[in-house]
């Protein structure tokens, strides 16, 4: 595919480089060996720290679930800064277009999902204890459209 | 040993799957006999099974496509006459077997002729037009193409070895769940859909990353043609929409294979979340179909009118904007399923919404019209009935659109109609005006314009024929998927919907005839200038067919439509060669990798389909073994040398040169 014209320099985009990209890793702020330990021991503190919010009594019990929120959403940034090597350089702007995009249809799937089913939950209650004793005593081929005649106890 | 595999399976006491399958299985053999005959199983595993071409690859998804839309449409056929057959009477085909015909129906013309349709035309013409030598990933390209057709034989395969789903073309939950189908139906649809979504998902990340990484030099995202950013736009929604098809039905089928409770009834299972997913992605499925075909009507529209596309940017805007807002209205294909007053306004509006979009591009086709020279040629003629009846069938979307007004209309024929309206008109008129318009570029040669203008107006008249009554019906309320009729009132409608179906099987007719008739007298309509059409981008500067590297210098672009302003240039007196120094070019190499992948997969989608696990596992060990091959291989490209690049770069500016000096002496 590579053209043989082409010297492999010039080929090289620095305005719109792959992630990782070794020609690119000066933008970054820990790059090489160094920068993957250190976002490998920011994860494991990050995973600690979840675990001790949540099994001791450190923080106020109501607030655990907020706390394992934020750790998590540090969690995805660390992912996304040393092993995904997201920048905010000029080098990045697609990779970030492309973040973004995603974010923004997972969050209209997964907030309109939630919206249309809490709807649908708040409509369609479970039955009454009423209704239930009724349906106990009609069985379901007896029940209007069933295989029987009429409506039960017709 | 073989799972629920026995010969149960095979329908021996129903006549007419059973002779469907003969006829089609004397008929591969016939084909697969010939090829052997001629000796052409070389040429066909050397140059097309095995190739990483986009343009074969391209090519072969459409001749797939084509394959499944003949088989689509013979569904088609047998609901119609089914229903003129069975006015107060049981018709030919019992309440079981119309079940699985309607659900292959849909199945198979969205996923395996729509589909590979499109994604045909965009494999072989992106590249091109963006003026490179490939996509992005091409041997993933061949694998993704394998994978497609794997789900389609699985589902072809249903007709004869058990049954296909019942459940239509989207298997709601709970009736596709293990309790109400307990067939393999359901489990041919999910192996079949989840294997070609694959594929789907694989062709959706290579298209992006041509499109976004790829461009020949100077092509800045304003300057590609409108089939890149259309295309472009539906690849985004493959990449974004697919996976949630895929975790919706592997959700699905963890219920039926291991027991889970996602969408059952029992058992804490919620089977409208199953609607709503399976919705979140097929909304925007459905603007992944028609984008491209917008696409491409925006290439025929200019270049027929002879003049640049009107209002280019507020096309790119409106083509973006639909991209975004088409994952924003998914539950207006569930506005009766019980959510309040607040989500159903909310989703009406942006429903709504959506069609101003589309408003806009069909202003701006057209304008685009508007004081050009219009050439009436077989591809406008698509165009132009697109843009007609898409109107009227986008209308009555907005229609459908209103929430009361979806009450009394939902499940009816009058959403039938509206959907056929605009997929038949939008998508199928897209992929035949697509096809009619690059097949000189594929294969060197025109087909006849007399058959293909015969095709067109058959079509047309009989998907009026067969869709206007049923808006009707659908108004007096007939419902969708009835197997007999006892209203009088309808039979009528009926009737007429049933004759529309015969003109279309005409004009289905005319369409394989033109195809054949011009492949016959191929040297007749032989197309030496590879630009038959008076083109405006850089799909037509290449030679017809086009080099398997495309371009001999890569081209520089300075403007929205390169190749006219070339063509211009030379008009004016300009040597269009400014580099008459040839390389030598490196090309990706063939592999059987797709090929045997798909092989692999197939077994692996048949085995699970039937619980035979040791199969599947052979089938899964085979598929790794065969990527283990692929990432050791030591040479990945081939060389073309110099010479022959430039012999085949010369023959083309000679041709070209010449029809452009007869041009001159015309004006």
């Amino acid at each position: 595919m590579t053209d043989k014209t082409a010297p492999s320099d010039a080929s090289t985009d620095t305005r719109d480089a792959a992630p990782g990209e070794e020609t690119i890793a000066r933008n970054e702020p820990a790059a090489g060996v160094p920068g993957y330990l250190l976002g490998y021991g920011l994860a494991i503190l990050l995973t600690a720290g979840s675990f001790v919010a949540a099994r001791t009594g450190l923080i106020y019990q109501p607030a655990v679930i907020s706390a394992l929120v934020v750790l998590a959403l540090a969690q995805i940034g660390v992912h996304l800064v040393f092993f995904l090597h997201l920048t905010t350089g000029p080098d990045n702007t697609n990779n970030i277009l492309a973040l973004a995009f995603g974010v923004l249809i997972v969050a209209l799937i997964v907030l309109g999902s939630v919206w249309i089913m809490d709807h649908l939950d708040q409509n369609m209650p479970p039955m009454k204890p009423q209704q239930l004793a009724l349906l106990a005593r009609c069985p379901a081929e007896r029940l209007p459209g069933g295989v029987g005649d009429g409506p039960c106890g017709a | 040993m073989l799972g629920k595999l026995d010969w149960s399976a095979i329908p021996f006491d129903q006549p007419i799957p059973l002779g469907a399958a003969l006829i089609v299985f004397i008929a591969g053999l016939g084909v697969l006999g010939w090829i052997t005959v001629k000796g052409y199983w070389p040429y066909l595993w050397h140059d097309w099974i095995t190739s990483v071409d986009h343009k074969r690859i391209g090519v072969m998804y459409i001749v797939l496509a084509m394959l499944m839309l003949l088989r689509g449409f013979v569904d088609a056929i047998m609901m119609r006459t089914q229903q003129l057959l069975a006015i107060h009477g049981p018709g030919y085909l019992p309440p079981e077997h119309f079940d699985q015909i309607f659900s292959a129906h849909g199945t198979i013309m969205i996923f395996f002729a729509s589909m590979p349709f499109m994604i045909g035309l965009m494999n072989f013409v992106v590249p091109l037009q963006l003026g490179i030598r490939d996509v992005a990933f091409p041997t993933l390209n061949s694998v993704s193409f394998w994978l497609t057709a794997t789900g389609a034989l699985l589902v072809n395969i249903s007709l004869v070895v058990g049954e296909f789903a019942r459940t239509g073309w989207l298997p709601y939950a709970p009736l596709s769940e293990l309790a109400y189908s307990p067939g393999v139906g359901v489990d041919y649809y999910l192996w079949a859909i989840q294997i070609s979504g694959v594929g789907t998902l694989l062709t959706g990340v290579n298209l992006v990353t041509t499109i976004l990484k790829m461009r020949a030099p100077g092509m800045g995202y304003l300057r590609m043609p409108m089939f890149c950013w259309t295309s472009l736009a539906s690849n985004l929604l493959i990449v974004a929409a697919f996976p949630i098809l895929t975790a919706t039905l592997a959700m699905l089928t963890l219920d039926r294979y291991l027991g889970f409770h996602f969408f059952t009834n029992e058992a804490g299972g919620n089977q409208m979340m199953f609607v709503n997913l399976i919705w979140a992605w097929g909304h925007p499925e459905v603007y992944i179909l028609v984008l491209p075909a917008f696409g491409v009507f925006s290439e025929i529209f200019s270049t027929f009118s002879s003049k640049p596309l009107f209002g280019y940017r507020s096309m790119v805007a409106a083509t973006m904007f639909i991209c975004l807002v088409s994952f924003m209205v998914w539950l207006h294909h569930f506005f009766t399923m019980g959510a309040g007053a607040n989500v159903n306004t909310a989703f009406g509006i942006a429903t709504s919404v959506i069609a101003v979009g589309t408003g806009v591009k069909i202003y701006n086709w057209l304008f685009t019209m508007y004081g050009g020279r219009v050439r009436f040629e077989t591809p406008m003629l698509w165009a132009l009935g697109f843009v007609t009846t898409f109107t009227i069938g986008g209308m009555t979307g907005v229609l459908l659109a209103v929430p009361p007004a979806d009450y009394v209309l939902h499940n009816s024929l009058f959403l039938v109609a509206h959907f056929h309206n605009v997929i038949i008109s939008g998508v199928l008129f897209g992929a035949f005006a697509g096809f009619t318009f690059w097949f000189p570029k594929a294969f060197g040669f025109r087909l006849y314009e007399g058959w293909g203008k015969a095709a067109f107006w058959l079509t047309l008249l009989g998907f009026i024929l067969v869709f206007a009554p049923l808006y009707a019906v659908g108004l007096e309320g007939m419902t969708r998927r009835l197997q007999h009729i006892e209203v009088d009132a309808w039979v009528p409608w009926i009737v007429i919907a049933a004759s529309g179906i015969a003109v279309m099987l005409v004009g289905a007719a005319c369409q394989i005839a033109q195809l054949f008739l011009s492949i016959r007298d191929r040297d007749q309509l032989r197309d030496d200038t590879g630009d038959p059409w008076d083109g405006r981008s850089l799909e037509w500067s290449t030679p017809s067919p086009p080099p398997p590297f495309n371009f001999a210098h890569q081209p520089h672009v300075e403007n929205e439509e390169p190749y006219w302003s070339m063509k211009q240039r030379v008009i004016d007196g300009q040597d269009p060669r400014t580099d008459r120094h040839y390389e030598p070019i490196d090309m990706p190499k063939n592999t059987p990798t797709g090929f045997v992948t798909a092989f692999f997969a197939t077994v692996i989608g048949f085995a699970l389909i039937w619980h035979i696990w040791w199969l599947s596992i052979l089938g899964f060990l085979g598929a790794y073994a065969t990527f283990v091959v692929f990432a050791w291989r030591d040479q990945a490209e081939i060389v073309i040398p110099a010479e022959e690049v430039e012999r085949i770069d010369c023959d083309r500016t000679a041709a070209q040169m010449a029809w452009l000096r007869r041009g001159e002496q015309v004006r």
